[in-house]
């Protein structure tokens, strides 16, 4: 029975994923990621899990490659500088074929290329969900774990300092749910001596000089499964009022519920807009953009950067229609928590002058 | 050294197709043509490494963690568990492991250039931990499998083709004695420094290796067995002369003994 409660976003999404089976966490501290580690700290013992405190991204995110070998369902987090460390290893722990779930909780919204690219080294890509709110990101941390067992790939949860220190009310699943079955893939050991021992590697399998022993293959598998991933993986998105709107707003995150709510505002007082937030940021929901976008004069895309998800905008709508960029890098006096172009009126204000 | 050492000289060709006289590949190598240089000391050290696992009957609990440099070769070589990290990278992809599978042996196999110079943070935070795992350094005073450049644990005066006149320590620092830096570590529990260039240091190896995997049987906590190996093709010696090499370079400074039991 899941409980309803006052809860902050970090804590929320600490619960979920040792809910969804979450046995091994691992991060190095980091604004607006550290709460989300403290909390992991506090709830992974409860179920026999592990926690720890690693001595750097580099080492936290080979810890978790190491754990996810085990078959348990392990996870690893950051924010921009270390996730960029993580990198190198995101990229091979994806041609490893192995599930692992990473929360990205950014400062500001200047990481989606990071996020969405694979922004490592190599021809890869893994699944990306962008919550809006508190129980959205209760939600998609679950459906992140299993994404990741079943694609065997690494699953990005990306989110920021606002979802992360909001408190709202969620209904969040008992943590004492018991762990998933070890899948049949997974390393302990026991295969040692019968002639064909298990390997995991982002090279690829098979014994040195015989058949099956082809790295070109391994990549050409690798490529295949992330072709199966973009056509397979159900891509989410949340649009509105987009059937007859003169100018669709396309935002994501945090910032998408802000958009969302200017535009419900702003059809209150009779402007014609719609708006659309896509959930998948990888896969992108192109064809949804695509659909709620082909009845419009215009598309208009608000990120607080310099313009990132706009090149996905303009890709999914394929010159059909006028893609304007009306966002633009927003920072508190930190640098780390929420821009105060993150409110309505300014929003709002924005969208009409697109509209004109 | 004559050639006449290496090569029987005959004008004629064989009478006989060869024949295999007896196979002494351990039971946990799968595949002993490897890719490794003649005269290399890293298939001796891992054969030493996979023997001892035989012997304390540890082949169906045992996954290996294999870095990146020439070794490398022999991931998809053995008949026991393994998992390919990224260069450096073993000892914290080795940690995930154990804290999962306690009751399993983890085990790493890294270079120097892997072990000291691109992960040494690793290396010495998992000897800090106290990490129950055991990690193995090919140590060969060089980057092999790149060409035979410099890396941290190359001696003064050594040289390379990153140190063309000799490793000079006003430009090129000195050597990290990795073993006696993890030696002082209050997590470490066992670490020992050997070679494979005669006999006897093989033997020594072996028995410093077994000493190592009791150690982590035992929970000990962390567990290094340093092997310095030739590296005929990255020293830029003939192959025969590897062993000699290896004792008037590398074993003057990098000590053999152990350094810390439990
Ligand atoms: C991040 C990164 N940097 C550099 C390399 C290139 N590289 C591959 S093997 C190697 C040298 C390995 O040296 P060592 O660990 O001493 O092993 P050896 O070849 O001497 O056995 C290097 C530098 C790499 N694979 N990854
Ligand atoms: S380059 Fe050196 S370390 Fe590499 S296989 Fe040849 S001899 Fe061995
Ligand atoms: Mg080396």
């Amino acid at each position: 029975m899941s409980e309803r409660v006052l809860i902050e976003g970090s804590e929320a999404m600490a619960r979920a994923a040792v809910a969804a089976g979450c046995r091994f966490f691992t991060g190095y501290p980091m604004t607006p990621f550290t709460e989300l580690l403290e909390h992991m700290a506090a709830l992974l013992p409860e179920v026999n899990g592990v926690c720890m405190n690693a001595e750097s991204e580099l080492e936290a995110v080979g810890m978790a490659w190491g754990a996810a070998t085990t078959g348990h369902l392990a996870a690893t987090g950051s924010t921009g500088q270390g996730l960029s460390l993580m990198q190198e290893s995101l990229s091979e722990i994806t041609n490893a074929r192995l599930p692992l779930v990473v929360f990205n909780m950014a400062r500001g919204q200047g990481d989606y290329f990071q996020a969405t690219r694979g922004g490592g080294h190599g021809d890869y890509r893994h699944i990306v969900l962008a919550p809006m709110d508190v129980p959205e990101a209760v939600e998609l941390t679950q459906k992140a774990f299993a994404m990741a067992g079943q694609w065997r790939t690494p699953v990005m949860v990306l989110g920021d300092y606002y979802l992360g220190h909001t408190y709202q009310a969620v209904s969040v699943p008992p943590i004492h749910a018991t762990a998933p079955e070890l899948p049949d893939w997974a390393l302990n050991g026991s295969t040692g001596g019968s002639g064909a021992a298990k390997i995991m590697s982002p090279l690829g399998g098979g014994i040195e000089g015989e058949e099956g022993f082809d790295l070109g293959a391994h990549y050409a598998a690798c490529a295949e499964h992330i072709e199966a991933m973009a056509t397979g993986v159900e891509p989410l998105i949340d649009a509105g009022f987009c059937d007859d709107a003169e100018l669709v707003v396309a935002a994501y995150g945090s910032v998408g519920k802000f958009v969302r709510y200017a535009c419900l505002r702003l059809r209150d007082a009779g402007h014609r807009v719609g708006y659309i937030r896509p959930i998948t940021l990888w896969p992108f929901p192109s064809e949804a953009v695509h659909k709620a976008a082909s009845g419009s004069a215009k598309v208009a895309a608000y990120e607080q950067n310099m313009g990132q998800m706009v090149d996905d905008v303009r890709l999914a709508t394929m010159g059909s229609v006028p893609v304007e960029f009306i966002g633009g890098p927003s920072w508190d006096h930190s640098g780390f928590g929420i821009g105060p172009d993150i409110n309505v009126p300014d929003i709002s204000e924005r969208i009409l002058e697109a509209l004109t | 050294m004559s050639d006449d050492r290496l090569f029987l000289s005959t004008d004629q060709p064989p009478t006989e197709p060869a024949a295999l006289v007896d196979d002494f590949t351990p039971g946990l190598i799968t595949q002993a043509n490897h890719h490794l240089c003649p005269g290399c000391g890293e298939p001796i050290a891992i054969r030493a490494a996979m023997e001892a696992i035989e012997e304390l009957e540890l082949a169906q609990s045992t996954i290996t963690v294999f870095g990146i440099g020439c070794y490398t070769a022999f991931a998809h070589n053995l008949d026991v568990e393994v998992v390919q990290a990224l260069h450096g990278r073993a000892p914290s992809v080795a940690t995930g492991i154990k804290r999962m599978l306690p009751e399993g042996f983890v085990l790493t196999v890294q270079g120097d250039g892997d072990m000291v110079n691109e992960g040494l943070q690793e290396v010495l935070h998992a000897a800090a931990r106290g990490e129950n795992i055991t990690c193995l350094l090919l140590n060969n005073g060089v980057f092999g499998e790149t060409g035979g450049q410099m890396t941290t644990t190359t001696t003064l005066g050594q040289r390379t083709k990153t140190s063309i006149e000799g490793r000079d320590p006003h430009q090129h620092g000195h050597p990290i004695l990795l073993s006696d830096l993890a030696a002082t570590m209050d997590g470490s529990a066992y670490v020992a420094r050997c070679a494979v260039n005669n006999a006897g240091n093989v033997a020594r190896t072996k028995r410093y290796i077994t000493r190592a995997y009791e150690s982590q049987m035992a929970g000990a906590g962390f567990s290094l067995v340093e092997i310095l190996t030739m590296c005929p093709t990255g020293w830029f010696v003939d192959t025969l002369d590897g062993p000699e090499y290896l004792q008037d370079t590398l074993a003057p400074v990098h000590n053999i003994g152990e350094l810390k039991t439990p």
